[in-house]
């Protein structure tokens, strides 16, 4: 059986999932229960600066039938007394000895409040410190959070004075809410983090009620932006987590990265260790589900490590960033054509009205006698469910114009009916990269570039 | 000639809608087991069920719709909370929208087509469809406006589903039209004939008085044939439809008749007046239609110990769908098969029994459906105090009265434009379909698509694609 445990820069825990530095960490009373549930760790809600919290302060997104697709906040950080917090803290960590107890921070910026902030955290017993560079609402109007984060030269400030006092690891919790990740990441590096943590939420209006024409949530006919998170977010996560684990400079310092960002699931779990997370943090699955979902989590990932034959966590970390490719690098030659299966296929006709909108025109709809046909091709006084059915014609790609597009794929709503089939490719593998490099023209003008088509046979309607 | 309509100005006094409606007596909590059989979908269960709908393209359930309505549409509106928008993309396909919603065969129609039902549970089409309709019509929301008028007159014969929805289509475009309705309230067999346990009356009266907000005008008590010739309505009109349905029950030809209740005037009954419907301990009702199987449960549901159809054919031959045939057996109706009444019987005036005859099956007919054949000595008696007959409807009496073109089976006969062998004269519905399947439906499409013939004849234009 895989073994969970991990040990994330000196940090050790009996399996990877950490409570995300949030409301479900916002007290001892409820890391206390999440610890009887089975989570490996926690990251303690932000403790630093003092605040006063509103109403009405989280979003959701919802989308049909599924609630909370994303969930948005404009809760600021801890709003207990900090001596209540790291009482419950010294607690927690004292009932807990093998569990990972991480205390997230914010304070001004100055040294000595950092200075003053680390040496109380580290009188609790805790076992690391997570520096929150990531808030983005309220924190930051006040100097702090995402203010820092944003800035690279902040980061590698107020980390450097944050590593002058820390005995324990430090892991900086780096903002989505810039252009580049990874300018924050090698601040953070380079001014002696310990580790990493990503994503915080991001930035989001979560909508206006059209009855009112108010913010949503409105706070006193007032809204604005919050952090977002939740399921919506995670390929946002994935791709900011594989932008570091592929970031030379970063990889280079060898720091671990704590991912998070939309964890729902095992599965979501088992994709960031893929791309590079060595602990996982979760928050909005948490608020929805309740700390019970955590047994799942382990059993699932237990279970899938068991049939891949990965016998720990540290096996896993960053295996699929080999896969990730800029464009340049993909091979042009490679070719998909789309299949409908007949005897899996409803005749719902979302792929026929996505390939022919959309995309490449290259689904029809075909009669039982084989013959193309166009749509609401029957007469006006056709009716019942039997015409209906029996002549409802078949979609089929008409597979010489697929470009393997994958749209109809993404949106067929029955399990395993379009297949993605590859065949074997018409020229030999070349990629942009390549080609640019042996014949320059091509990359550039539209005329060689008509040359190479015909040259190679390619042709796009 | 002698081709008369009944006084139409004494007529004028008893217009539809200008008088009180009757106090409809099946909210009575005695009689409260008649009562709409499914309730509405709550807001939140039409959100479900419309977001489970895939939004197919060129959708199954719109081709199997006689009326085409854009199901995926008005349902992915419920979905985006535009029920006004939903209603109308309803509406424009189907004006009798709510009728529909509650009386067609949705098993055998657009539900039946649904491409979720062969894994899934079809989505709840009609029930969605009702669920926009009530929001309409709870709020006094008048869909459409009136249209510029063209100065053509047109004349509808009958106030039931073809009629309205032939008037509805004409006036949307313009023309005057008057509704000439021989029955006391407008509506026809929305209001007379289906069971309140589908469609409430009240749904059938407002769908004509959205019609008339649209500019028709309603006669009521006005027949045709009585005073007025067809000529002279023909000389006031520029076209006449005629949406007069069938006739009334045919005779069983067996000694007794007299003693046997009509099942069309039974189900009236149990609309208008349930609290004076005399019902039977022990219930019989000849024949296995819908029809037959609305008042085995008018008098189940109204007090009868035992009801029980009785069918000269089995099973398998039997009209009504095989939804309401297990819909019959769950009320407790009791079905015998192979049985053929020969004659009432009676004392005194007071039935009880029937006298039947065992039947087997025999060869099938030009339909396919197998007759049957009496076996020799087989009489037997079933005790009853009540006899229904539920046997199906005469032809149009109109046709022969008006020297009007039939079809074999004697209904009215019609070109592909509903165009009867009298130019100008128009028919659709009941009284020009051999098959009762899905009656209502279809004869709502008869008329909307007479209508537009019926335009384009006399303005020489197609029908605007958005009216």
């Amino acid at each position: 059986m895989a073994d969970l445990h991990i040990n994330f820069s000196g940090i050790r825990s009996p399996n990877p999932f950490w409570l995300a530095s949030a409301p479900p960490t916002n007290s001892g009373a409820q890391v206390h229960k999440a610890f009887e549930a089975g989570w490996g760790g926690a990251v303690w809600k932000t403790i630093g600066a003092p605040v006063l919290n509103v109403s009405n302060r989280y979003g959701a997104w919802h989308y049909g039938e599924q609630k909370m697709v994303a969930i948005n906040n404009v809760e600021l950080i801890s709003d207990r007394p900090i001596e209540i917090n790291l009482r419950e803290i010294r607690d927690v960590k004292r009932n807990w000895p093998d569990r990972a107890v991480i205390v997230s921070a914010m304070v001004e910026s100055k040294p000595e409040a950092w200075h003053d902030v680390v040496r109380r955290i580290e009188d609790t017993g805790a076992d690391g410190i997570e520096l929150n560079y990531g808030c983005p609402h309220g924190m930051s109007e006040r100097g702090m959070g995402s203010a820092v984060g944003q800035v690279p030269e902040y980061c590698e400030e107020i980390t450097r004075w944050v590593k002058e006092a820390a005995r324990i690891p430090v892991i900086v919790k780096l903002t989505p809410n810039i252009t580049n990740i990874v300018s924050p990441a090698r601040a953070a590096a380079s001014a002696g983090a310990d580790a990493l943590s990503l994503i915080n939420t991001l930035n989001s209006i979560m909508g206006v009620d059209l009855d009112t024409l108010e913010i949503m949530p409105s706070i006193a006919g007032q809204g604005g932006h919050g952090g977002y998170a939740g399921p919506a977010v995670k390929p946002i996560a994935l791709n900011m987590l594989s932008a570091l684990g592929t970031d030379p400079i970063v990889a280079a310092s060898g720091i671990p990265i704590s991912g998070m960002g939309g964890i729902s699931t095992w599965k979501d779990a088992a994709e960031f260790l893929l791309l590079g997370a060595s602990s996982l943090q979760v928050c909005t699955a948490v608020m929805h589900y309740g700390f019970r979902i955590i047994e799942d989590l382990c059993d699932g990932l237990s279970n899938w490590m068991d049939s891949k034959g990965f016998k720990t966590v540290a096996e896993i970390t960053g295996k699929s960033l080999n896969r990730v490719s800029e464009f340049k690098d993909l091979d042009l030659s490679f070719r998909t054509v789309a299949r409908i299966k007949p005897d899996k296929c409803i005749k719902c006709n979302l792929c026929y009205v996505a390939c022919n909108d959309s995309a490449h025109q290259c689904i029809d709809l075909i009669t039982g006698a084989g013959s193309v046909v166009q749509p609401y091709s029957y007469s006006v006084r056709s009716n019942g469910k039997e015409d209906a059915v029996s002549t409802r014609p078949q979609p089929r790609v008409r597979e010489e114009d697929c470009v393997g597009c994958r749209l109809c794929y993404n949106i067929c709503p029955v399990h395993e009916c379009i297949e993605m089939v590859e065949l074997p490719p018409y020229r030999a593998s070349v990629t942009w990269d390549q080609l640019s490099q042996s014949q320059r023209e091509v990359t550039e003008d539209w005329e060689a570039m008509n040359r190479y088509r015909e040259q190679q046979k390619i042709h796009i309607h | 000639m002698s081709h008369k309509i009944e006084d139409l100005k004494a007529c004028d006094r008893s217009q539809a809608g200008t008088r009180s409606l009757p106090q409809l007596k099946n909210t009575n909590p005695a009689n409260g087991s008649l009562a709409e059989l499914l309730p509405p979908l709550t807001d939140h269960e039409a959100l479900v069920e419309a977001n489970r709908c895939l939004f197919c393209f060129d959708a199954p359930c719109t081709h199997a719709c006689p009326t085409h309505i854009d199901i995926p549409g008005f349902i992915k509106k419920i979905a985006t909370d535009n029920i006004l928008g939903s209603a109308r993309t309803i509406l424009e396909a189907n004006l009798l929208g709510a009728t529909c919603a509650r009386v067609c065969p949705v098993q055998e129609l657009c539900e039946g087509a649904c491409v979720l039902g062969a894994e899934h549970k079809p989505i709840m089409i009609g029930r969605l469809q009702r669920y926009a309709m009530d929001h309409v019509y709870r709020r006094g929301i008048h869909i459409f406006q009136y249209a510029p008028s063209t100065g053509k007159r047109i004349a509808i014969i009958g106030s039931g589903p073809a009629g309205l929805s032939c008037a509805g289509e004409l006036a949307r475009l313009g023309h005057s039209v008057t509704v000439f309705e021989k029955r006391e309230l407008t509506g026809g067999l929305s209001t007379y004939g289906i069971i309140t346990l589908r469609e409430p009356m009240e749904i059938a009266l407002a769908e004509v008085e959205m019609v008339k907000r649209m500019g028709v005008e309603f006669r009521t008590g006005a027949e045709l044939c009585s005073s007025l010739t067809l000529s002279e309505l023909r000389m006031q009109s520029d076209a006449i439809f005629l949406g007069c349905g069938l006739g009334s029950t045919p005779q069983l030809r067996i000694p007794g008749e007299e003693h046997v209740v009509d099942g069309l005037a039974y189900i009236e009954q149990s609309k208008l007046d349930p609290s004076h419907l005399d019902v039977g301990q022990n219930v019989i009702v000849i024949g296995a239609g819908n029809t037959a199987i609305d008042c085995a449960t008018i008098a189940k549901r109204l007090g009868a110990r035992q009801v029980t159809i009785v069918y000269r054919r089995s099973d398998r031959e039997m009209t009504a769908y095989e939804h309401e045939h297990e819909f019959a057996r769950e009320e407790g109706i009791e079905f015998q098969f192979l049985t053929q009444p020969v004659r009432i019987l009676a004392e005194n005036g007071i039935v009880f029994g029937l006298a039947c005859v065992q039947m087997a099956l025999g060869e099938s007919d030009s339909c396919g459906r197998r007759t049957s054949q009496p076996v020799p000595e087989s009489e037997f008696i079933m005790p009853a105090d009540q006899v229904v007959k539920a046997i199906g409807q005469e032809k149009p009496s109109l046709a022969s009265l008006l020297g009007l073109a039939t079809a074999p089976s004697g209904h009215i006969a019609v070109n592909g434009n509903f165009e009867t062998n009298i130019p100008g004269l128009y028919a659709g519905g009941d009284a020009i379909r051999s098959s009762g399947a899905c009656s209502t439906v279809m004869a709502v499409e008869d008329g909307k698509l007479a209508a537009r013939a019926i335009h384009k004849q006399l303005t020489g234009l197609p029908v605007p694609e958005a009216l």
